[in-house]
């Protein structure tokens, strides 16, 4: 029974994704769900004259389907779209460099990103993200005074949480830390930053450990169930968390269903700055492309700026070319764009890269923050100890892959030191 | 055709297949986790043995084992028989019975996060009847006992039917001379059942057990609906090292883990369930 089960569902597999000859294959991690998947299609991709197939997947069916093809020295897959986490982690090798093309994002940064440790580009920046902070308007009148919410701080954001924990008599600040949620983006990005300047240099310094205490009197407020929070869009909805730290696109569907209910704004700031990072999706063509003319003409195709805000409005990610932003924007581009952009423009703000130079080990280094918070503030570990111990394995990653400081920590001469 | 060669020509196409798309994949996944960074070594073994997790997740696939399988056990055995004395409508009993066996199990995991979650069924159907102030988090950090509960009662859920259709097949067969003769010297239903149905029931008892226990090793995407990162199990990791963590090894080792675990368990009910020889039915 159980394979004739599997059989149906390999079939089905095997009948929606085979290669319309004529389309240009464009296999992609990105906008999976239906209605992102279903907006590509119809009002990104339909201007294309070839036609395109695409195909969003999960990150491990994407992986096993290249490498797949790669192994296997031919296949059909023209063109990848991914996020920059999903390339590094591949060899460079198996992309074509994509130099002669002439097309680029206008961030050198993201430019430099895109070469993943080469001389060349490996991938074109396709669109970018960032997360931010968003909240339900009723949590708004327990602000603490004084407080500006588009400048607040770690200590004013656990207050607030505070405020409306004892005024509902619930936890409601919302955390992503689900199986599938993105928490480790928040320390590697936001709190280590904003706490440490730094992320692998001050690990295990001392104002990681109060970076960590503060996390903890946070944890205090934050809704308990949120280790089964992924996607905080839901929990803003349904009414379960009213404070809330996501990704732009996972909170998206809030705001564009209930536009009025909802604010976003800034993350916090600590001590040494408010940290935030961003998120950086690529278009790359596989070595063992089929139809290579096609994938480049769709790539030209996909940096167009009319493309770009096609896929603003469909995905919620957001240009990596100069574009005019037209007017008609969905709500949830407009708050998430607002946000973005009081928080680069903050005076204090302290911008941090995405994790460079890791490879395949790009989990690995994910794990380490994530078991730090699991035994730190689950299993309520000793947190001098647990950074201790954990410190050991990100220096055995740093070693191992031999990656340099990214910013905010300083610039390093080989391997990054944890310090 | 050759008689003699005929069952060979007929059980060629079953070999190939299993040949094809399991043994030759398992010789791989073999490979894979005896592999380390400088050729073959237990490095891999090492690593996934010494991670923090290992040991919890060993624990709770395990005592969810010893939980789940000996309720749903005893459960089965009793629809068995019910569904076995039925006169009128145990086609459909049996049907309804086994529904969640058609469900896919992470859409069993979901249906029951729907029911326990804090904005969930229960948790409306308890502030309904006034028996709560608000919504309770059931499923939280701080709760483990209760994750733990729904996990084990998504899978009695879930996976009782697999027992119960075998063992109901399995009842079919012991011919009824057998209970009239223990009528007539006045057996009671207990002593029946205990001295007729169960020993006799042995070898498909022995089939649900291994088939349930090896499926018990295996519960992946029930825990990871309701327990999501709080009840880490042995496939959960195994997914995590593949997908997570790209480390094909790793996870090829630990899946290897798991095989000798259920192998291991399997031979403990094959001896312990093991027909006499001569007896049959």
């Amino acid at each position: 029974m159980f394979s004739i089960k599997s059989l149906a569902a390999t079939a089905a597999i095997l009948f929606t994704t085979a290669p319309l000859q004529a389309e240009v294959l464009f296999w992609s991690t990105q906008a999976r769900p239906v209605e992102e998947a279903q907006a590509m299609r119809e009002q990104v991709l339909s201007g294309f004259e070839a036609g395109v197939d695409y195909q969003p997947n999960e990150d491990g069916p994407w992986l096993t389907r290249l490498q797949a093809e790669l192994q296997a020295g031919s296949g059909s897959i023209d063109l990848l779209g991914a996020l920059h986490g999903n390339f590094s982690a591949l060899d460079p090798e198996t992309l074509m460099d994509l130099d002669d093309l002439g097309v680029a994002s206008k961030s050198e940064t993201f430019n430099n990103l895109a070469k993943l440790g080469t001389d060349s580009l490996q991938y074109i920046p396709w669109m970018q993200a960032s997360y931010i902070m968003a909240a339900n308007k009723e949590a708004l009148p327990y602000l603490p005074e004084g407080a500006d919410i588009d400048a607040l701080t770690y200590d004013q954001l656990i207050a607030w949480s505070k405020a409306v924990h004892e005024a509902t008599g619930e936890a409601k600040f919302g955390f992503p830390a689900g199986p599938k949620g993105l928490k480790h983006r928040f320390f590697q990005g936001y709190l280590y930053p904003s706490y440490t300047n730094g992320v692998v240099r001050t690990f295990a310094s001392d104002d990681a450990v109060v970076a960590w205490e503060k996390f903890r009197e946070l944890w205090e407020h934050t809704n308990p169930a949120s280790t089964n929070f992924s996607f905080m869009q839901e929990q803003l909805l349904s009414g379960d968390a009213w404070i809330v730290f996501d990704h732009t696109s996972r909170l998206a569907q809030a705001f564009n269903e209930r536009p009025d209910d909802f604010v976003a704004f800034p993350a916090p700031s600590g001590p040494t700055g408010r940290g935030f990072m961003p998120v950086l999706a690529g278009i790359a063509i596989p070595k063992t492309v089929t139809d290579a003319e096609g994938a480049k003409a769709l790539l030209a195709y996909m940096l167009k700026p009319e493309t770009q805000i096609a896929t603003l409005k469909a995905t919620n990610f957001f240009p990596v070319v100069d574009v005019d932003l037209p007017d008609d924007l969905p709500p949830s581009v407009k708050a998430a764009g607002a946000a973005v952009a009081k928080m680069s423009a903050a005076s204090d703000a302290n911008p941090g890269l995405l994790p460079a130079g890791l490879g395949d080990k790009g989990g690995d280094f994910n794990r380490v923050f994530v078991d730090s918070f699991e035994r730190i503030v689950l299993a309520r570990q000793d947190i001098r100890q647990v950074l201790d111990d954990q410190k050991g394995q990100l220096a055995a990653i740093m070693e191992e892959t031999g990656a340099p400081c990214w910013a905010p920590d300083a610039p390093s001469e080989g391997a990054c030191p944890v310090e | 055709m050759n008689a003699r060669l005929l069952p060979y020509v007929l059980i060629l196409p079953v070999t190939l297949f299993l040949g094809v798309f399991f043994l030759y994949p398992f010789v791989l996944v073999a490979k894979l986790a005896f592999v380390g960074s400088e050729g073959l070594s237990l490095e891999n073994f090492r690593d996934v043995i010494s991670y923090w997790k290992f040991p919890i997740s060993l624990k709770n696939t395990m005592l969810l084992a010893a939980v789940v399988v000996p309720v749903q056990l005893a459960l089965a055995l009793l629809m068995a028989t019910m569904v076995n004395r039925m006169e009128k409508g145990r086609d459909l009993v049996l049907y309804i019975w086994t529904i969640p066996l058609g469900i896919s199990d992470l859409a069993a995991g979901i249906i029951w996060l729907a029911i326990f979650e804090q904005s969930g069924f229960l948790n409306s159907m308890m502030t309904g009847l006034g028996l709560s102030d608000g919504p309770v988090n059931f499923l939280s950090y701080q709760n483990p006992g209760i994750v733990f509960l729904a996990i084990a009662l998504a899978e009695i859920w879930r996976a009782t039917a697999i027992m119960l259709v075998i063992l109901v097949a399995g009842i079919g067969l012991i011919p009824k001379e057998y209970y009239e003769a223990a009528e007539v010297f006045g057996a009671s239903p207990w002593q029946r059942f205990r001295r007729i149905t169960l020993p006799m029931l042995r070898p498909s008892l022995q089939t649900a057990l291994i088939l349930r226990v090896v499926l018990a090793f295996e519960v992946f995407a029930v825990v990871a609906a309701l327990g999501g990162t709080l009840f880490p199990v042995l496939m959960g990791e195994i997914y995590a090292y593949q997908f997570d963590l790209q480390n094909t090894n790793a996870a090829a080792a630990l899946a290897l883990i798991v095989l000798a675990i259920s192998v291991v368990f399997t031979l403990i009910i094959l001896r312990a369930l093991r027909v006499p020889k001569g007896a049959t039915i």
